[in-house]
């Protein structure tokens, strides 16, 4: 069990025979994940990797049942290529580049919305369901089979939590890197909502940062929705009011989204919050007494 | 990326919303022959920075003779202007606003923000208009009325009716804001706008509304698109060495700390600067050298963090995904020696290939210190940099 992907995803890559997407082609390949094609315009008939390639992502699902998207295409090009995927009847759409317009992400949101398309980013590390499938760029061998659920709006944050959740035996259900964008595919309650249901996830990680109030959202979520312990660390005490810290989203603005109020939102729905972010595995082990 | 009010109020004009006749100066020759030019008996002459709070600062002044318009530009330009949005030194001002002054009845609020909850370019108005809209938004946020723009639709002439008739406008005034709002809304998402405000929109004394204000921030992701936009840009509003880091797309905010922060990943970096706060020191930046921490990255990021003074201690943390640990420590020790840095350096790798990496720096023979943990790499460098605070 796990979430969003396992071992059945059929995984087709757009943007397939670009630098990015070769290199982490090759790695989703090394991991076992099954890449059953790629889709660049123009190359279709091609075999790069020793897959196919599309011309269409339609052409793609056509040929090998993809049921799984992931996009690495420069940014002006992603608003076309998720709803691409989205219209070609993908049900899971993995969008890791950075700098996506956010104008392109409402539309690209509303059409994924009516269509059923599940999307995961853009500006993320993917999602990884260790053993079975990795779609996206985050670091293969940090990850261990095991039950603990973790979702994050940062790449690097989020191998930190998997390093402490594997250094200390407990492992991780699926890892969920939904973005740092103003505009998510996903936000913290669509992916907290199925870790709670599902059974492989016994405890939820979730790193959040300034910027927005997707993190007070969640925990009004997880007052009322979430069963299971919850973990979760804010990055940003430090950061000025106004200013821009890397992540497009992850922003003050007019004294709102600050990590304190964070903090306290989630504390107040019973989340277990840990300052230092090296406390991560601690907490858990606290909270789960395993 | 934030516009200047002269630079949003040229947009305005594009889309035939109601601005007053103004000229953009750099000098007081220049400011009294624009006051000329536009005529009348007075006018208002407002400094072009990028911040809010300019009036109560004294950057913008209602004048009445051109010469008085030319006294005020020679007295600001080439100096800075302090507000409660700017920092201690201020904001430069190298261009004067000279605008012909109009008669105020009412002051009203419009805006546009795209809003992360809803998904959707969110408009507010309310009838608290010139005064802070966050304040308003706290202290009563009955006041704000709210439109959402369906991104597939666009925004709707009743829209604008309904929030005219809630303003409580009345006859022409209902026509003139539907004209406002949706000018507003095309061009929002015309330019890939991610705010736009009009604080304040004003009712003249003969009933008309005329947008007073104008404030535009623009999506940086979709700069490639809006030439016209990116054109605007004035780096002489930015920190200086935010704006040479980015010439080398390495993301850096400057702090008032004494420790120096190199990190690959914007959320690590984040994280570690709340680490080094915690353990007592206080960080002097954020700096995301990115995945690819080459060891031409490395060191351009080392020159940025030690040209500020304040630094007494690096410190370098890296979780090494698919970059290998053994090849970011050698690019560290080249830059290191390259540079010639005089602090001490604090550096925790993790990840693939950590062990090698720790090994060649620990023989490098250099004043860097490797860590073994991210709580010791905290320790370590508040150690080095004199202490907790």
């Amino acid at each position: 069990m796990s979430i969003l992907v396992n071992a059945g995803t059929r995984v087709v890559c757009q943007g397939f025979t670009g630098s990015q997407g070769t290199f982490h082609s090759q790695q989703a390949i090394a991991y076992g994940t099954q890449l059953v094609g790629g889709v660049t315009p123009g190359k279709g008939g091609q075999t790069h990797l020793g897959l196919p390639v599309f011309n269409t992502v339609t052409e793609a699902v056509a040929q090998t049942s993809a049921n799984a998207s992931v996009i690495y295409v420069p940014a002006p090009f992603c608003k076309d290529s998720i709803l691409e995927a989205a219209y070609a009847g993908i049900e899971l759409i993995v969008c890791i580049t950075e700098g996506v317009p956010t104008l392109d992400m409402l539309d690209a949101k509303v059409k994924c919305d009516e269509l059923g398309a599940r999307l995961i980013g853009p500006n993320c590390p993917g999602v990884i369901t260790p053993g079975e499938c990795k779609i996206g760029i985050m670091p293969a061998e940090i990850h261990l089979p095991g039950r603990v659920g973790i979702v994050s709006r940062s790449g690097t944050l989020t191998y930190e939590a998997v390093k402490q959740t594997t250094d200390v035996g407990y492992g991780q259900s699926t890892c969920v890197g939904i973005g740092g964008d103003p505009i998510p595919g996903s936000n913290f309650i669509d992916i907290l909502g199925l870790f709670q249901d599902d059974a492989s996830s016994e405890a939820i990680v979730m790193i959040g940062e300034i910027g927005g109030t997707a993190e007070e959202e969640a925990a009004e979520f997880i007052r009322s929705n979430v069963s299971k312990p919850v973990v979760s660390y804010i990055a940003g005490v430090t950061a000025p009011k106004g200013k821009r810290m890397g992540h497009a989203g992850a922003i003050i603005s007019g004294g709102k989204g600050t990590a304190d109020e964070k903090f306290a939102a989630l504390e107040s729905a019973g989340v277990s919050t840990v300052r230092s972010l090296a406390d991560i595995g601690a907490a858990l082990q606290e909270v789960t007494g395993w | 990326m934030n516009l200047h009010e002269y630079q949003a109020k040229t947009l305005f004009a594009d889309y035939g919303l109601p601005v007053s006749a103004a000229v953009a100066v750099d000098s007081a020759e220049a400011a009294v022959k624009a006051a000329t030019d536009i005529g009348g008996e007075r006018w208002v002459v407002k400094a072009q920075v990028h911040a809010g709070g300019r009036g109560k600062a004294g950057g913008v002044k209602l004048v009445d003779s051109p010469e008085a318009a030319g006294q005020f530009a020679e007295q600001w330009l080439g100096e800075h202007l302090v507000t409660y949005q700017t920092n201690a030194s201020g904001q430069p001002v190298s261009r004067i606003l000279v605008e012909s002054c109009i008669g105020i009845r009412d002051e009203l609020y419009l805006g546009a923000v795209v809003d992360r909850a809803s998904r959707r370019i969110v408009f507010m108005a309310s009838t608290e208009g010139g005064v802070e809209i966050e304040k308003v938004a706290e202290e009563t946020p009955e006041k704000i009325l709210k439109a959402e723009i369906d991104p597939l639709l666009g925004a709707q002439a009743f829209q604008g009716r309904d929030l005219a008739f809630r303003l409580g406008l009345a006859g022409v005034q209902i026509k003139q804001f539907v004209t406002i709002f949706l000018g507003l809304a095309k061009l929002f998402t015309d330019k890939d706008l991610a705010l736009i405000e009009v604080n304040p929109l004003v009712i003249t004394d003969e009933g008309n509304l005329h947008c007073l204000d104008a404030k535009v921030v623009v999506d940086s992701n979709a700069l490639y698109r809006q030439p016209e936009l990116e054109a605007m840009h004035d780096p002489s509003q930015e920190d200086e060495r935010e704006a040479h880091a980015a010439q080398w797309e390495l993301n850096y905010v400057a702090l008032d700390g004494s420790i120096g922060c190199m990190v690959n990943g914007a959320g690590l970096a984040m994280g570690t600067m709340d680490i080094v706060k915690l353990h007592g020191g206080m960080p002097a930046n954020f700096l995301d050298v990115g995945g690819g921490a080459t060891k031409e990255r490395v060191t351009e990021a080392f020159k940025i963090i030690l040209s500020d003074n304040n630094v007494r201690a690096v410190l370098i943390n890296i979780f090494g995904g698919i970059v290998r640990c053994d090849l970011i420590a050698e690019g560290v020790i080249r830059a290191v020696e390259g540079v010639g840095v005089a602090v001490p350096v604090v550096v925790r790798l993790e990840g693939n290939n950590a062990a090698l990496g720790r090994q060649a720096l620990a023989e490098s023979g250099l004043n860097i210190e490797a860590a073994e943990s991210l709580a010791d790499a905290a320790q370590k460098v508040v150690a080095a940099a004199g202490g907790a605070a």
